[in-house]
């Protein structure tokens, strides 16, 4: 039996009823929403039952408008089998971004969520080494987060009415 | 009828060509000695024996290899030997974008080139950051090491890099033989938290 879109919906329905939310098909590729805090056993029965058992991406995205949840962790599953893909996300406050980390389940997780740490200050919880992985350690901020701005802002020789900040 | 093809046909003057010696400093000629000031001797010396350390990292650098290459020339200015270990080099040529991550590895090699050193800063990014105004792109090597000529561009052509280091060459040979142990220096090197 081939493996679309309204069947796996149906098989997370069965199993999770109604706590997966926002589903949506853009340009054909399943989406879903699912709570944080179910992320970990989502993915397992996606891995074990489904065959999804690789990681396309992982990454974060902020979303300041979002109340109480203004953090996204997206996750892009691939089943290599039927080749299907699905994207998952889960939202946390930004006040507190604890999301349990996925390098249990694929290790490829690692270094992604780091950066996702890295950039977005997202706290994987239980991973097994969450420090920077691309910006420099003595960064104190969290860049890709919407209220730094893009330009750097330690620097004092630059006149912001020439350079437009 | 083809067109006849004939070559050497031109007298070729070899005997004056000439080839561009450096002027020797003011001093004192007699017979059998010439009297200089030893920083004049030491400045033309060093002057024309330049060896630079490339540290290309993006566009800029390309610019760099049309330079050395045979159009350019770098050679010319007694820049043949191209050093790939700092602690043989003079002169620390940074092109290109330095990361903030790669800050303290350009300091490293400039730490560990021997006095007298001198840097170049090639190009926009190398200089300032040039259109990088973000918060991973060092603004400037200037930041992490002293600089000594700036080339501004991006990325320049390889005649301005040529004037640059011609602008080096300026530098080291009126440079006074007791610069590098004043307290100027000391006080700039300590500005970067050098010894």
């Amino acid at each position: 039996m081939e493996m679309t879109n309204e069947i796996i919906q149906q098989k997370l329905t069965e199993k999770f009823g109604d706590q997966i939310t926002e589903w949506a098909e853009p340009y054909g590729m399943l989406t879903f929403t699912a709570p944080k805090d179910l992320n970990l056993k989502l993915m397992t029965f996606l891995f074990d039952e489904m065959n999804f058992r690789f990681l396309t991406d992982l990454t974060a995205v902020h979303y300041p408008d979002r109340a109480n949840e203004e953090l996204a962790v997206v996750y892009h599953l691939h089943n290599l089998v039927e080749n299907v893909r699905l994207r998952m996300k889960v939202f946390t406050p930004v006040a507190q971004p604890d999301v349990y980390t996925a390098s249990g389940l694929f290790s490829s997780a690692n270094w992604q969520e780091r950066e996702a740490f890295d950039f977005y200050g997202v706290n994987f919880v239980g991973h097994p080494d969450l420090r920077r992985i691309l910006n420099v350690d003595e960064m104190d901020y969290f860049p890709l987060r919407k209220e730094f701005p893009l330009e750097d802002q330690t620097r004092i020789d630059k006149d912001d009415d020439m350079f437009g900040r | 009828m083809s067109r006849p093809v004939r070559f050497n046909i031109k007298e070729k003057d070899v005997q004056n060509w000439g080839i561009n010696m450096v002027d020797s400093p003011d001093g004192i000629t007699g017979e059998g000695f010439f009297a200089t000031s030893f920083d004049k001797v030491v400045g033309l010396a060093r002057k024309n024996s330049i060896w630079p350390l490339p540290f290309a990292t993006s566009c800029c650098g390309i610019e760099f290899m049309a330079t050395m290459g045979s159009h350019y020339d770098l050679s010319r200015f007694g820049s043949e030997r191209v050093g790939f270990s700092p602690r043989q080099c003079d002169l620390l040529m940074v092109m290109g974008t330095i990361a903030k991550k790669m800050g303290p590895i350009v300091k490293q090699v400039y730490l560990q080139m021997a006095e007298p050193r001198w840097v170049l800063a090639v190009g926009a990014c190398a200089s300032s950051g040039g259109i990088f105004d973000t918060y991973s792109v060092l603004q400037g090597i200037d930041q992490v090491v002293p600089v000594d000529v700036y080339v501004p561009g991006c990325p320049p052509r390889p005649e301005a890099i040529i004037d640059g280091f011609m602008k080096i060459q300026d530098l080291v040979h009126n440079e006074s033989l007791r610069r590098r142990n004043g307290d100027k220096y000391k006080l700039l090197l300590e500005s970067y938290g050098i010894q």
